[in-house]
C-alpha cells in the first residue's frame, strides 16, 4: 500500500469513527427513551412533558438543520478539521452529562430542564458533524473515487444505529432488570466519553484537508459563507435542487428502513419487541457494506442514477413488501394448534387490589406462536372501584407474535431489501452534494439541504404516516396499514422526478463558480 | 428538455400551494386544538418552522425553474 493510500484510509478511519460515534450518541437517546421518560420527564407532570416533546421534536427539526448553518459556516471559514473536532467534542460532552444528570425525583425540574439543553446540544452537533466529515474526506479523496471513498462516512448512520442497539442489549443482558433500571441505562451515555477521546486522539493528529488549505493559502475562502451559499441565486438554485432533487427522497427512504420498518414490526405486526430488534439488527448487519459498493459504483456510472434507482425501487416495492410483512404475522389466514392453546391466570396483589393477568397462548402451524395478555382489576369491575384505583390501574390488552422458521427468514430478507434501498440513496449522496458545491462555501452549502432532507423530510415520517393510516381506519380501508406509506412514496416520487429532469450529469463534474 | 423544465415549474408552484395548505389546515392548526400538549408543540412547530422551509423552498424552487434557472447553458 502506498503513502497517499495509508494516509487516506486514516483520514477515513479518523472521520467515519468520530461520525459514528455521534450517530451512536444521537440514536441511543430514541433507543432509551422510554428510561429517560420515567427518570426525567414524568408524564403527570405537564412541565416535564412539554419539556420532553421540545426534546423529541425540536433536536430533529430546528436545532439539526441549524447545526448545519452554524457549523458549516465555521468549517467554511476556520477549517474542516477544527469544526468537525468542536462537534464531536460538543456530542461526546452532552451525551456524557445526559449520563450524570440526576434524576426528577432527586433535583426537581432542573432534571428535564438539563436533558433537554444537552439533547439539543446533541442535534446541534449532529447538524455540523456529517458535512464536516463528508467534506473533509472527498477533499481528500482522489478524483474519480470520491463515491468509494466517502460511502464510509455514510455506513456510519446505519451501524452507530446497530452499535446502539447492540450496547444497549449488553448492558441489559449483563445487569438485571432492577439494575437496568436503577442505573444500567445510564452506561450507554457515559461509555460515550471514552469512545469519544479516542476518536479525538485520533483526529487532533490529521491534516487539514489539502483543498481548503489550498483555498486558505490563495485567499480564496469565503468571507461570509451563509450569505454566498443562501444570498447568491446562482449558488440557492444548487441548494434546493440538491433538497428536491436528492436530499429529501434520500430522506424519507432512509427513515422508512431503518424506522417506520422497526414501528411498523412492533405496532402494526406485534412482533416481539427483542425478535423485531434483533430482525432489524441482521438486515443492517448485512446491508451496510452495501453503503460502499453503490458508493463505488456511482464513481463509475455517476451519482443520479444510482440514487434515483434506489428511490424508483422505492416508490414501485414499498406497498408489496409491506403487505408481505403484514401477513407474515396475519394469524386470520394460518392454522392454529387448537389442542396446543394454553390459558394461564396469575394474580399480582397490589396496594390498589388484586390484579389478574390472563394469558391465553396460541400455537400455529407454521410454527408462529401468538400470546394475547389481558390485565384486570376484578374488585374495579364488581364496584367501580375508588377515584385512586381507577387513576392507578388500567385494564390492557396485549398481543405479541412471534415468528420462526421461514417466516423469520422471509421478513429478514423483507427489511433488509429496504436497507438496500437506503445505500442506493445513501451511498453516494455525500459524493453528490460536496461535488455539486465549490470548496469556499461546501460545508454550509451541502449541511443545510442534507439536513432538512433528513430531520425534516425524514423527520416528518412517523407523525404524517400515523396521520394517513388513521385516516385510512377512520374510512374502513381493508388495508389501512399500508396509508402509511403513502408518505414515503409520494416524497419520493416528487424527488426522483425533480431529480430525473433537472439533476444533469455535468453538473458535478464542473463546480458550481462562486 | 428545455421547456419541460420550465413548465414544470408551475407544477412546483401549485405543488408547494398545496403543501402549504396541507401543512396549515390539514395538520397544523387542528393540532394546536386537540388538547394534548404534545401536539401543541408540534403543531406550532409544523406552522413555523416546518411550512415556510418546504412550501417557501418548493416555490422558489418551482420560480427558479419557471425562470430557466435550471437550464443547461446556466448550469
Amino acid at each position: 500500500m502506498n503513502n497517499a493510500k495509508k494516509t487516506l484510509w486514516k483520514v477515513i478511519g479518523a472521520s467515519s469513527l468520530g461520525t459514528l460515534i455521534e450517530w451512536y450518541d444521537f440514536f441511543i437517546f430514541g433507543s432509551l427513551s422510554i428510561v429517560l421518560s420515567t427518570k426525567f420527564f414524568p408524564a403527570d407532570n405537564p412541565t416535564a412533558a412539554f419539556l420532553s416533546t421540545l426534546a423529541t421534536f425540536a433536536a430533529g427539526f430546528v436545532v439539526r438543520p441549524f447545526g448545519a448553518l452554524f457549523f458549516g459556516r465555521l468549517g467554511d471559514l476556520i477549517g474542516r478539521k477544527y469544526t468537525f473536532m468542536v462537534t464531536l467534542m460538543l456530542m461526546g460532552g452532552a451525551t456524557f452529562l445526559i449520563g450524570c444528570t440526576p434524576s426528577y425525583e432527586s433535583i426537581g425540574f432542573l432534571a428535564p430542564l438539563i436533558v433537554l439543553l444537552l439533547r439539543l446540544l446533541q442535534g446541534l452537533a449532529l447538524g455540523g458533524e456529517y458535512g464536516g466529515a463528508a467534506t473533509y474526506v472527498a477533499e481528500h479523496s482522489p478524483e474519480g473515487q470520491r463515491g468509494y471513498w466517502t460511502s464510509w462516512i455514510q455506513t456510519t448512520a446505519t451501524f452507530g444505529l446497530f452499535i446502539s442497539l447492540v450496547v444497549i442489549l449488553l448492558t441489559r443482558l449483563l445487569l438485571t432488570e432492577a439494575q437496568f433500571d436503577e442505573w444500567g441505562w445510564r452506561v450507554p451515555f457515559v461509555l460515550s466519553i471514552f469512545m469519544v477521546y479516542v476518536s479525538y486522539l485520533i483526529r487532533k493528529n490529521m491534516d487539514e484537508s489539502p483543498e481548503f488549505k489550498r483555498a486558505k493559502s490563495e485567499g480564496k475562502t469565503a468571507k461570509s459563507p451563509l450569505r454566498e451559499s443562501f444570498g447568491n441565486t446562482y449558488n440557492l438554485k444548487f441548494v434546493l435542487l440538491a433538497l428536491f432533487g436528492a436530499a429529501m427522497g434520500q430522506g424519507v427512504v432512509w427513515y422508512t428502513g431503518q424506522f417506520y420498518s422497526m414501528s411498523f414490526m412492533k405496532t402494526v405486526m406485534f412482533l416481539d419487541t427483542d425478535q423485531a430488534d434483533l430482525i432489524l439488527g441482521i438486515a443492517l448487519l448485512l446491508g451496510t457494506p452495501f453503503f460502499v459498493v453503490f458508493g463505488k459504483l456511482s464513481d463509475r456510472l455517476g451519482r443520479k442514477w444510482v440514487m434515483l434507482t434506489g428511490m424508483l425501487l422505492a416508490i414501485l416495492t414499498y406497498r408489496p413488501i409491506y403487505e408481505a410483512m403484514y401477513q407474515l404475522t396475519n394469524i386470520e389466514k394460518k392454522t392454529e394448534q387448537a389442542d396446543l392453546r394454553r390459558q394461564t391466570v396469575m394474580a399480582k396483589e397490589t396496594a390498589a387490589g388484586q390484579i389478574l393477568e390472563e394469558t391465553i397462548t396460541k400455537y400455529f402451524t407454521d410454527g408462529t406462536t401468538v400470546k394475547h395478555i389481558t390485565t384486570s382489576m376484578p374488585a374495579l369491575a364488581q364496584d367501580g372501584g375508588t377515584q385512586d384505583e381507577a387513576v392507578q390501574f388500567k385494564p390492557s390488552q396485549k398481543t405479541t407474535v412471534l415468528i420462526s422458521g421461514i417466516n423469520y427468514v422471509c421478513l429478514v430478507i423483507l427489511i433488509f431489501v429496504q436497507i438496500v434501498y437506503i445505500t442506493l440513496v445513501y451511498g453516494p449522496i455525500a459524493a453528490f452534494l460536496v461535488e455539486m458545491f465549490p470548496v469556499k462555501i461546501r460545508y454550509t452549502s451541502m449541511s443545510l439541504p442534507y439536513h432538512i432532507g433528513n430531520g425534516i423530510f425524514g423527520g416528518l415520517l412517523p407523525a404524517v404516516s400515523t396521520y394517513l393510516a388513521t385516516n385510512a381506519q377512520l374510512q374502513g380501508k381493508v388495508d389501512f396499514y399500508l396509508s402509511g406509506l403513502w408518505y414515503p412514496i409520494g416524497v419520493a416520487g416528487v424527488c426522483f422526478i425533480i431529480g430525473a429532469i433537472y439533476i444533469s450529469k455535468s453538473m458535478n463534474a464542473n463546480a458550481v463558480k462562486p | 428538455m428545455e421547456s419541460l423544465k420550465k413548465i414544470l415549474g408551475v407544477v412546483w408552484i401549485l405543488l408547494a400551494v398545496v403543501t402549504a395548505y396541507f401543512c396549515v389546515f390539514e395538520f397544523g392548526i387542528p393540532k394546536l386544538y386537540t388538547g394534548h400538549q404534545e401536539d401543541l408543540v408540534f403543531g406550532i412547530i409544523i406552522l413555523c418552522i416546518l411550512t415556510p422551509i418546504i412550501s417557501i423552498g418548493m416555490a422558489v424552487f418551482g420560480y427558479f425553474a419557471l425562470r430557466g434557472e435550471y437550464a443547461k447553458k446556466k448550469m
